[in-house]
């Protein structure tokens, strides 16, 4: 496949709106579509070493989306990197598109994972942390992004419990918090992962310096969690 | 004699020691038989705890970074409790593992119906691409698991307790002619062989020995039943007619018959011993014989 278009001219922050209404039709999102969004910008704009042509190297760092439903902004950012084609977003969701509702691995390049079933990014973070540890690649980061009412999900838990004792510290999760969650973890999501040996900060999720901040704090000998708060989902 | 199990740890600890693309994924079952490999290569000897649904999505993340992930534990919590990680984190990630399982349908009868999982092949074979391999002898074992490991592929080594006195030379493919006939086709699974020569003395049938049952020997079956007719019956130690669809797909051209024979799907709510529950599913030689002699008696085999 070809990856020229992107590439032909920077998109920018501002641009991600229109970008996503290339699959949607609709000019104006709703939070639950964008909660991602700022989150998936930093991190891909600021944050993330890999690049579209990079996209195989063994160094560098894995962003896994472990919350695959509604993709849209996660599909934006993919275009407004160069990672795929602008001209894909048209076909969202249709029988001769890579572009699903749930994102597959194997039809979209720079995916990490296939996603759709809620619980499964977070186990494959950790063995691909595991892994890159166990072929001496000590700098990638791994970075999986979970929703707040995904952490119902038992596997998680088996994630998290086993993440921090192993000493992950490359393994990074960002949860976003659109107080979704049918039961709230009580005491916060956050103290959930610290009492499980990470490190630990809840930010804005809408604020990008305060998202870069804590996507870069230091965490050693920890896996780092960033719960990023944005407006709750039934509000 | 020892067990497969027996050699399972010491044949993967050389494995770890000559290649490095090689990883043990554990969730405590079999941890101890680790301990010497995991000293000398702490990265690659990886035991998550209690938590299946973890040891197999972390096998997926070794994969997706190039190892080659070995996972174990008992069959039950190696394929059917963390079903969905293995459909999804090897399946549709499109990455391989190699799944090796103990304990089998009822390799330990006094810990009953939890430790058993006669459905372990049959949920498989609800999946794309998988490899599965079932040893009769642990020198099979041994063989088939280095087969296994070569690769990048998904695949299933079923360790059992149950085995053959002898091994024989396998090459991880192929069903071996063992015996040859003219009434019939019995086609042993691994460790049934033993007691399928035992019933079939005297029975004028060829028997095929199986310790590769997928993909399925599709060929070495046609081939057979060229001589012996196409009346064919499965003995398989997991879930009776798990193969039966093969069967029916490779002879889908030609009248046939088959019977499946091996576990029976009624949960006995038996404890005991390995050999009381081979005899209550019918798989001992004197069960074994009666069924198939009935079979290819009542049989008008046609030959091809």
């Amino acid at each position: 496949m070809t990856i020229t278009a992107a590439e032909n001219r920077a998109y920018d922050y501002d641009d991600l709106p229109a970008l996503m209404a290339r699959m949607t039709g609709d000019e104006k999102h709703g939070p639950a579509a964008t909660s991602t969004l700022d989150v998936l910008w930093v991190l891909y704009d600021r944050v993330l070493r890999v690049t579209p042509r990079g996209r195989d190297d063994p160094g560098r760092d894995r962003f896994l989306l472990s919350k695959g439903h509604g993709p849209m902004a996660y599909y934006a950012v993919l275009a407004a990197k160069g990672f795929l084609p602008v001209d894909w977003l048209p076909g969202f969701g249709s029988y001769d598109s890579p572009l699903g509702h749930h994102p597959d691995r194997v039809l979209v390049p720079g995916a990490e994972i296939g996603s759709g079933s809620l619980g499964h990014g977070l186990p494959i973070a950790v063995g691909t942390a595991l892994g890159l540890r166990a072929r001496g690649l000590h700098d990638p980061a791994v970075w999986v992004l979970t929703g707040d009412a995904e952490l119902d999900e038992g596997s998680n838990h088996e994630a998290i419990a086993f993440a921090g004792p192993a000493g992950l510290e490359r393994l990074h999760t960002v949860v976003i918090d659109n107080s979704s969650a049918r039961h709230a973890l009580p005491g916060g999501i956050a103290a959930r992962f610290q009492a499980a040996g990470w490190s630990a900060s809840t930010v804005d999720g809408r604020d990008h310096e305060a998202l870069y901040a804590a996507f870069t704090a230091p965490h050693p000998g920890r896996p780092h969690v960033v719960v990023a708060r944005v407006e709750p989902k039934n509000a | 004699m020892d067990t497969m199990r027996d050699r399972f740890a010491p044949v993967v600890s050389r494995m770890l020691d000559e290649d490095d693309r090689i990883a043990v994924v554990l969730a405590e079952i079999g941890a101890d038989g680790f301990r010497e490999a995991g000293r000398r290569h702490p990265d690659r000897v990886i035991n998550v705890g209690i938590r299946e649904q973890l040891l197999v999505g972390a096998a997926a993340g070794l994969a997706l970074t190039g190892l080659r992930p070995v996972v174990h534990t008992f069959a039950s919590f190696l394929v059917e409790r963390p079903f969905e990680q293995v459909k999804l984190d090897l399946g549709h990630q499109d990455v391989g593992a190699v799944l090796v399982s103990a304990a089998a349908s009822f390799d330990w009868p006094s810990g009953g119906h939890t430790h058993m999982a006669p459905g372990d092949v049959a949920l498989l074979d609800t999946l794309d691409g998988w490899t599965v391999h079932v040893p009769g002898h642990p020198d099979e074992a041994e063989t088939l698991l280095h087969h296994a490991v070569t690769g990048d592929d998904k695949v299933y080594v079923r360790l059992s307790v149950q085995s053959n006195r002898q091994g024989r030379v396998i090459d991880g493919k192929r069903f071996l002619t063992v015996r040859e006939g003219l009434r019939g086709v019995v086609v042993a699974v691994g460790p049934m062989l033993d007691a399928v020569l035992a019933a079939t003395e005297g029975l004028d049938v060829t028997v095929l020995y199986a310790t590769t049952v997928r993909p399925f020997d599709t060929a070495g079956l046609r081939r057979a039943t060229r001589a012996a007719g196409t009346d064919v019956v499965l003995v398989e130690p997991y879930l009776a007619g798990t193969s039966a669809g093969e069967v029916n797909r490779a002879l889908s051209d030609i009248p046939h018959r088959v019977l499946g024979l091996g576990v029976a799907r009624r949960e006995l709510r038996r404890y005991g011993t390995v050999e009381e529950h081979v005899a209550a599913h019918g798989l001992e030689a004197r069960g074994l014989r009666e069924r198939i002699g009935r079979f290819v008696d009542t049989g008008r085999p046609v030959t091809v």
